[in-house]
């Protein structure tokens, strides 16, 4: 009787102990994600915060560079004038980059899915290329004989030059993705194929083809992103006014007479657009491409 | 019908691929060899043997790129891999908002660099800069971050780390995910704290995911321009200046044969890197 009350005394203690582990726990828990959230929001969320507030400001409140409500707010103000600026250069570098981005993004998934198609099914032939394309992922291009060689094929500060140049330099990483993911798809459907009279065309492009999609969308989304903010390439190989592409335009705001703040951040948040948008709608599937692609190529 | 069947599978396919691959990278890559022997103004070109290269080694504003360079491409790897792998450790845990954070910490990843560039060197301004100010609060002077030549490389490595730290993050929860969870609770049965379940699991388990990060972040600290472009163009002197910024000098300048020669060294420079690397890493992989 009596051992038996103390031991549901015990087990009283024991209950009591783990529900004040359990609390103990969340509550550090809680301190955790408080504290997550706040370094989160210190790191990331400052220069956010920092770039948007002074996007607003006058000339003389964002040459401040502080995190000061502005006095003088101007709503809409400077971003009109970023988009007027010389001719509407802004607007003008918007097209530009969406027609490269566009036009080099459909000739990658174009040559990078069906040079995978054959490097993959043809025996041997991956491994023998494998290093081929692999110097394209590692080396950097190389400048003055790219621009000489495209000066020769007279596609120097041309689209046509610049697209191809862009789909060149991406090769490597989409073929790398799609020659993985032909080789999950089973050999069996070409032989099926194949005893239904497909010819190779027919068995690429309507059998082959729609079953890459997992991957054409991963290689949409992160090589449009490589594009639309390539920086490097544009400055060597597509340079001048009438060229210029929505990275370069951020030089308009810190020419000779001072950096013109209130216009650059205006500008920093105009072409962060498209890639916020971007991220909305494929938050899950650029984190999937991104894992998958990096995991396994 | 195995015949019949690589049939199927035309060399004619690779033909776009080739022309395009071909023309526009190996192309240019290979000449890039012969013209870094010559003086070249690219309608004219001159051989001259090591000369391009015997400068490069011999004047100390070009030297200096190979050290900046590795101090950049190590230093944000080291960042990003041990940032990114306890953000993962901790964005793959019982927290809520996981995917709000792990959306916060990635969308950098998106920006331009140029944009992440002019914004940092901003709040980097040694007076009225935000980070400064917000330093100053609790008590601290900051440094010149840009403009100390001590320390502006490894300002600009920071920024790095900040934008592509995301990525980082994203592989490593990707590996941990892939992590199965009886092994966490064999050990909590044995007794075991939650730092030998990070050292003795997470850690050797999560080794893909590491080589992955650690490859990633290497070839893209080697190759880095764009960022010091944007936060301090090379300067303060020429601190700051990396292999591929001196390369565009030496272009800007018309010393095209220079720049070449920048270009095969930088070329060579990350073959000697991470060539090696990458064997290590998939050596030991093999073995786990």
């Amino acid at each position: 009787m009596r051992a038996n009350a103390i031991s549901t005394l015990n087990e009283q203690q024991q209950q009591e102990e783990m529900i004040q582990a359990r609390k103990r726990s969340s509550r550090r828990m809680l301190v955790l994600e408080t504290l997550g959230v706040l370094v989160a929001l210190t790191f990331f969320g400052i220069p956010f915060y920092f770039v948007l507030i002074n996007s607003f400001k006058d000339r003389a409140g964002a040459s401040l560079l502080n995190l000061s409500f502005p006095e003088n707010f101007q709503f809409l103000n400077n971003y009109k004038e970023v988009l007027t600026l010389n001719d509407g250069v802004v607007l003008r570098a918007f097209m530009n980059s969406t027609i490269i981005t566009v036009l080099s993004l459909t000739t990658i998934i174009i040559i990078c899915s069906m040079a995978a198609f054959v490097i993959a099914r043809r025996s041997g032939l991956a491994k023998k290329l494998n290093y081929v394309i692999l110097i394209g992922l590692m080396i950097p291009p190389s400048i003055v004989p790219t621009i000489w060689l495209l000066q020769g094929m007279g596609l120097f500060k041309t689209f046509p030059g610049i697209i191809s140049l862009e789909a060149g330099l991406h090769f490597s990483f989409a073929c790398l993705l799609y020659t993985a993911f032909v080789g999950t798809i089973p050999k069996e459907l070409d032989e099926a194929a194949l005893m239904d009279g497909c010819g190779p065309f027919n068995l690429f492009f309507r059998v082959i083809f729609p079953l890459l999609k997992p991957v054409t969308s991963t290689v949409i989304v992160l090589s449009s992103i490589q594009i639309y903010n390539d920086f490097e390439n544009m400055l060597y190989f597509f340079p001048g006014a009438d060229n210029a592409t929505v990275q370069l335009t951020l030089y308009n705001f810190t020419g000779i007479y001072g950096t013109e703040y209130h216009l650059l951040f205006a500008d920093v948040l105009l072409i962060s657009i498209p890639p916020l948008i971007l991220f909305i709608f494929f938050n899950k599937k650029i984190v999937d491409g991104m894992t998958a692609g990096a995991v396994k190529g | 019908m195995n015949k019949n069947m690589n049939n199927m599978y035309p060399y004619f396919f690779l033909i776009p691929a080739i022309l395009i691959y071909g023309t526009f990278f190996l192309v240019p890559t290979a000449l890039s060899f012969f013209y870094s022997f010559t003086w070249w103004t690219l309608t004219d070109w001159e051989f001259i043997g090591f000369d391009n290269f015997i400068q490069f080694f011999q004047e100390p504003s070009l030297r200096i790129g190979f050290r900046n360079t590795l101090v950049f491409a190590f230093t944000t790897m080291g960042g990003k891999v041990i940032l990114g792998l306890a953000l993962a450790v901790f964005l793959t845990s019982k927290i809520r908002n996981k995917d709000l954070l792990r959306s916060i910490v990635f969308f950098p990843a998106l920006l331009s660099t140029i944009a992440v560039g002019y914004t940092f060197s901003s709040m980097m301004h040694p007076t009225k800069g935000v980070i400064n100010t917000i330093l100053s609060f609790i008590g601290i002077t900051g440094p010149n971050w840009l403009g100390n030549p001590d320390i502006a490389l490894l300002s600009v490595a920071m920024t790095d780390i900040w934008k592509g730290v995301g990525i980082a993050t994203v592989i490593f929860i990707a590996g941990l995910m892939a992590i199965p969870t009886h092994y966490y609770e064999a050990l909590k049965i044995d007794g075991g704290s939650a730092l030998q379940a990070f050292w003795h699991i997470t850690l050797p388990l999560s080794r893909p995911a590491m080589n992955t990060v650690i490859i990633l972040a290497l070839i893209g600290g080697l190759r880095t321009f764009d960022l010091v472009w944007a936060m301090t163009g090379g300067g303060p002197g020429f601190s700051t200046d990396l292999l591929a910024s001196i390369v565009y000098k030496q272009y800007a300048a018309g010393f095209f044969g220079l720049s070449t020669a920048g270009n095969v060294l930088l070329f060579l420079f990350v073959a000697l890197v991470a060539f090696p690397i990458f064997k290590f890493i998939n050596r030991k992989e093999v073995d786990l």
